[in-house]
């Protein structure tokens, strides 16, 4: 049973916002994390640089979460290994082709009035929803 | 560079507070049959409250062409299975791609399982477009018929097409 966060999760994604905008604002970029990843792995020089950059941040700030308040990254709940090499395989692949995630369709992409965001962003939260209804509650996995 | 870093920086922070890094909160966000926890569309919430203004204040005063890649996107197929598929990773994990790097931060093995097998997924989507040039409509959108687009423009919005949204 989790507690409902309505300050903690409002300022979180306060901040998330500020990041993205801090991205668009020094790199002219839209701040999708899929796509941020996924350039890296393109390895075009001179488009290096500032994706490594933004996520070593990311992770920086895992680790000042880590310190300052490690309940916040608990895993627990998590699947077996199987479950998570797949949940990643599709994630990776999914948001590539989809062109964003939940960053880059979720908050850049409906910041902006996207339409190609107003149909990704609830196609990918129905099928979560969907696949987390057929995995918990009808496979009862845990 | 320093800008990406710090941007980075508060983006990891912001998803630590929100609660996204916990994949038992996200898989209880998207459980609404079950004990629903609507905490995370606060967080989308915030953030767009914060992005919108922002990316719309800019584009108000600058020609961005790399910002304009909506425009001339296409709704296609890519785009909804891509979602689909994308979405049924997120609730089989209950990671999105940026709390899986945060969370890397606090050391949790899961993690790193994680973000390995997502990297993979990203290389197999990079293999997969390689292996069907003819169905690329990523890189084949003709450039915006905006005269503004030069030929700098388009290059940048052949770039940023690659991003995300």
């Amino acid at each position: 049973m989790q507690h409902i966060t309505v300050f903690s999760s409002t300022v979180g994604g306060l901040l998330i916002g500020l990041g993205s905008a801090g991205v668009l604002l020094a790199q002219r970029r839209v701040a999708g994390v899929s796509g941020i990843a996924g350039g890296l792995l393109a390895f075009r020089s001179g488009d290096m640089g500032w994706r490594a950059l933004f996520l070593v941040g990311l992770v920086a700030g895992g680790v000042a979460g880590a310190l300052l308040a490690p309940n916040q990254l608990s895993m627990s709940g998590t699947l077996s290994t199987p479950w998570l090499v797949a949940s990643g395989l599709l994630v990776g692949f999914g948001s590539r082709l989809g062109g964003g995630c939940t960053s880059g369709h979720g908050v850049c992409g409906l910041g902006r009035l996207s339409k190609r965001s107003m149909i990704a962003t609830p196609t990918f939260m129905l099928t979560a929803g969907v696949v987390v209804f057929v995995v918990r509650h009808l496979l009862g996995a845990h | 560079m320093l800008g990406a870093l710090l941007s980075g920086l508060v983006f990891g922070v912001g998803l630590v507070l929100s609660g996204m890094t916990q994949p038992a909160k996200v898989i209880a966000f998207l459980d609404v049959t079950g004990a629903w926890d609507p905490s995370l569309a606060f967080v989308m919430a915030g953030a767009i409250a914060v992005y919108a203004p922002v990316y719309h204040l800019l584009r108000k005063r600058t020609v961005f062409t790399a910002l304009d890649t909506h425009v001339s996107e296409p709704i296609d197929a890519r785009l909804v299975v891509g979602a689909v598929i994308f979405g049924a990773g997120w609730g089989l994990g209950g990671f999105c791609p940026g709390p899986g790097f945060t969370a890397l931060g606090g050391g949790a093995p899961q993690a790193f399982v994680f973000v390995a097998a997502m990297l993979a997924g990203m290389c197999g989507y990079r293999l997969f477009q390689r292996s069907r040039p003819e169905q690329d409509g990523a890189f084949s959108i003709p450039p915006p018929a905006a005269s503004v687009a030069s030929a700098a423009g388009a290059q940048s919005l052949a770039a940023s097409r690659n991003d995300c949204a």
